[in-house]
């Protein structure tokens, strides 16, 4: 056996140790422990009711684990246990970022404005805390313009400029996923999270998707932990993944790794071996196809 | 296309249907009417009861049912229909542009007609004449549009419902009777202080209320707005009870002048007017108008800034927010206790231009009402409070007018009795026609290329 150079290792972005989640007698995520690698994109997979979005939920902080050590370190060196944290302190000051898996887009404010509410902190201090925003003193007006700025590279990135001032809830539904992404990487996050992004999105559209992720760790230098379901997308562009089964981990490594582990097999598929070598088949071929655009 | 099918459906009324409608109600009603109103048992000169025979009556009760039952089939409901058919399909861009600019063009003529306002009245009316269109009408209307404006932040921007702003105009319109009474304090350092108190008791209540959300928030507000009401009834020392306070003092023009009659630098005296309140009435307005323009004016600065945009958001999705970073309770406790102070503002102006503050001033009722000014202006739209504001308080105050009924019916009548009643009734029609509210459209706070309104349809109420 070959050992691999293993980013997720050496230097992780996140790193989750013996979590556990219990809602009453239920075990929602039991016992968890793994890295996410700084500059990687990370896919957590596994059958419906695996506990993935739970997983997401205690990270991002809108769930207080019930055991376990989950350990952030952003690029500006300091270290932050989530699991200690409220929610929106994750975003602000832990740097990470989440989108949601039925879209929660500002429907009524239009796509501007969402990419603006997402820099709220930073605009908020240039405001003076609103106090001199009201009386139209300090630099709020600069502060905006800048923000304007940087709203308007994700929309030109997503490919919604000419929609920047419709409504979000006027969108179609691929373009309100990539603006909800574009939302969370206006919070300047060090960990963008995805839950099922390429959810109800076509062929093309999960591509144009794989082509924005690959984007986002390329020139912001963003890592990002997605679950999904769309092979394409997890054996297309990610370079670690997580296999979940009932709340605990059952493979854990490159795709390859885990797409030939038999454990994964069976719990993605059944048992039945001619299925197995079906699917088997199918995700070689997505991979070739891949391969084939890269 | 649009119109072609609504000229047919608008042709196609369906007589037979409407006819066969009406005969079955007919028929329904007479059956229910014989027994109940054909039917009558009575006594006699000699205490025999006797079954006095209405069948008349009750045939033509039911005839009238049979036709309104014809009527509403035949032109009422497909009447209602072809309106929701057309608003659903028609409401275009620019159609909502449109809208938006009638909207700015009604801003704009209202605003110099309100600065015109009492000029006009006392050169229609004379001095003394005047005194019933300022006060009763300009000053009273545009406390509630002041309160609407205040409590639009709360449940407007930041979709909170809070049924217990009246506890804040209390607030305010105590404290600047208590303070100018005991310390001898002037209206314009009692102006302030009372907005911050007022503030501060929005804060106070905001910190244990703001975990709940929807109906439970609007519940535990209601309670606040009695405890404060309860408060000031049972603690006599305090408060006065409910006898509540009375000859607080006037409003001075910033200390320069006064308008009682007998002070040295009385404003009459001073100007050779002869002896009227109607000065002060026309100050108070004036006061008042400022009051409400700060209001409005702060308002549309802070939907620009990051907070405002917050409390939007917070509205559209508190989830989302929080996932952006965005600390809800603090940015709920801001529009709380903004909204509050500008009900102290208003509070504390009511006192004055009362003269007398009594617990029954803030009764639930009131909060009801500015309630409904928001609702029905349309939630965030500062011009629907407004108008809102008018139709409601105006409306209410022209329903004591209605004397013209007594000759209809007869000199027993009092209108006043059925102000609540056409109230309602007129509550109903406007939320059956305009379910969102007289403005419901909305106007971004920032824009890349061009301002576009945004249909009231996609914007979210708040849950809470």
């Amino acid at each position: 056996m070959t050992i691999s150079y293993r980013n997720w290792d050496s230097d992780p972005v996140l790193t989750v140790e013996h979590l556990t989640m219990r809602f009453g007698g239920l075990v929602a995520v039991n016992d968890l422990s793994f890295s996410v690698g700084r500059g990687d994109i990370t896919a957590l997979i596994g059958p419906n009711g695996a506990g993935k979005t739970t997983v997401f939920n205690c990270i991002t902080g809108f769930y207080k684990p019930t055991t376990g050590m989950m350990s952030m370190r952003p690029k500006d060196g300091s270290l932050h246990l989530l699991e200690r944290l409220p929610d929106f302190v994750v975003a602000r000051k832990a740097k990470v970022a989440r989108t949601f898996q039925n879209i929660r887009l500002f429907s009524g404010m239009t796509l501007l404005e969402n990419l603006l509410v997402a820099q709220h902190n930073p605009l908020m201090i240039a405001s003076g805390m609103t106090i001199l925003g009201v009386l139209g003193i300090g630099g709020y007006k600069t502060h905006e313009r800048e923000a304007i700025e940087r709203a308007s590279y994700w929309l030109d990135k997503i490919g919604l400029m000419d929609r920047a001032d419709d409504p979000a809830g006027d969108l179609p539904y691929g373009a309100q996923r990539r603006l909800e992404i574009a939302r969370a990487m206006c919070t300047g996050p060090d960990l963008l999270c995805l839950d099922e992004p390429a959810a109800g999105l076509n062929p093309r559209e999960s591509a144009e998707l794989n082509a924005l992720l690959l984007s986002i760790r390329q020139d912001d230098g963003t890592s990002i932990l997605l679950i999904e379901h769309d092979m394409s997308v997890v054996m297309g562009i990610s370079d670690h993944v997580v296999v979940l089964e009932y709340g605990t981990k059952i493979a854990d490594g490159t795709p390859t790794e885990t797409r030939n582990d038999p454990r994964v097999i069976a719990a993605y598929l059944g048992v039945d071996d001619e299925e197995v070598e079906e699917i088997e088949q199918e995700l070689d071929e997505t991979a070739g196809s891949e391969g084939g655009r890269a | 296309m649009n119109s072609a099918v609504k000229s047919k459906d608008g042709a196609g009324i369906d007589f037979g249907r409407a006819l066969k409608d009406g005969v079955i109600i007919g028929i329904v009603a007479f059956a229910l009417l014989g027994p109940l109103v054909g039917l009558k048992t009575d006594q006699n000169m000699a205490n025999e009861l006797i079954l006095q025979n209405r069948l008349g009556l009750a045939a033509i009760l039911s005839a009238i049912i049979g036709v309104g039952r014809f009527l509403l089939s035949a032109f009422i409901y497909p009447w209602i229909a072809a309106r929701g058919r057309r608003t659903k399909a028609a409401v275009t861009l620019a159609e909502l542009e449109a809208r938006a600019r009638v909207t700015r063009g009604l801003s704009v003529t209202g605003l110099i007609f309100l600065f015109v306002y009492p000029i006009l009245i006392i050169s229609l009316f004379g001095v003394q004449g005047s005194i019933k269109w300022v006060d009763n009408y300009g000053v009273q209307i545009l406390i509630y549009v002041m309160l609407g404006w205040g409590l639009n932040i709360v449940i407007g921007l930041a979709g909170l419902l809070d049924l217990g702003y009246v506890a804040f105009y209390a607030v305010g319109a105590y404290s600047y009777a208590l303070l100018a009474i005991n310390f001898h304090l002037s209206f314009w350092v009692l102006l302030p202080v009372a907005g911050i108190l007022a503030a501060f008791w929005g804060i106070i209540l905001g910190f244990p209320v703001l975990r709940l959300r929807g109906d439970y928030l609007a519940i535990v507000t209601l309670a606040f707005g009695e405890i404060i009401r309860l408060v000031l009834i049972n603690w006599k020392d305090f408060s006065g009870g409910s006898a509540g306070i009375s000859s607080i003092p006037k409003v001075t023009m910033f200390g320069i002048y006064s308008f009682d009659m007998n002070a040295t630098n009385s404003f009459i005296k001073a100007f050779h007017l002869s002896p009227s309140s109607a000065y002060y009435k026309v100050f108070l307005y004036y006061l008042i108008l400022l009051l409400a323009l700060l209001t409005a004016f702060i308002t549309i600065r802070l939907r620009r800034l990051p907070i405002g945009r917050a409390w939007e958001a917070l509205r559209e999705d508190e989830v989302a927010c929080r996932s952006l970073g965005i600390n809800t309770t603090n940015t709920k406790l801001t529009a709380f206790a903004i909204g509050a102070m500008f009900g102290g503002f208003a509070g504390s102006f009511f006192a004055a231009r009362q003269g007398f503050v009594s617990p029954e001033s803030f009764i639930f009722m009131e909060s009801a009402v500015i309630v409904a000014i928001v609702v029905l202006g349309g939630m965030g739209s500062m011009i629907g409070v407004a108008l809102a504001a008018v139709a409601m308080i105006g409306g209410t105050e022209l329903l004591r007018e209605l004397d013209f009924l007594k000759l209809v019916f007869g000199k027993d009548f009092n209108p006043d009795q059925y102000r609540m009643l056409l109230f309602g009734l007129a509550m109903v029609i406007i939320m059956v026609w305009k379910p969102r509210g007289f403005v419901s459209a909305r106007q971004p706070t920032a824009f890349l290329f061009k301002r576009k309104t945004v249909s009231g349809d996609l914007v979210k109420e708040g849950h809470g």
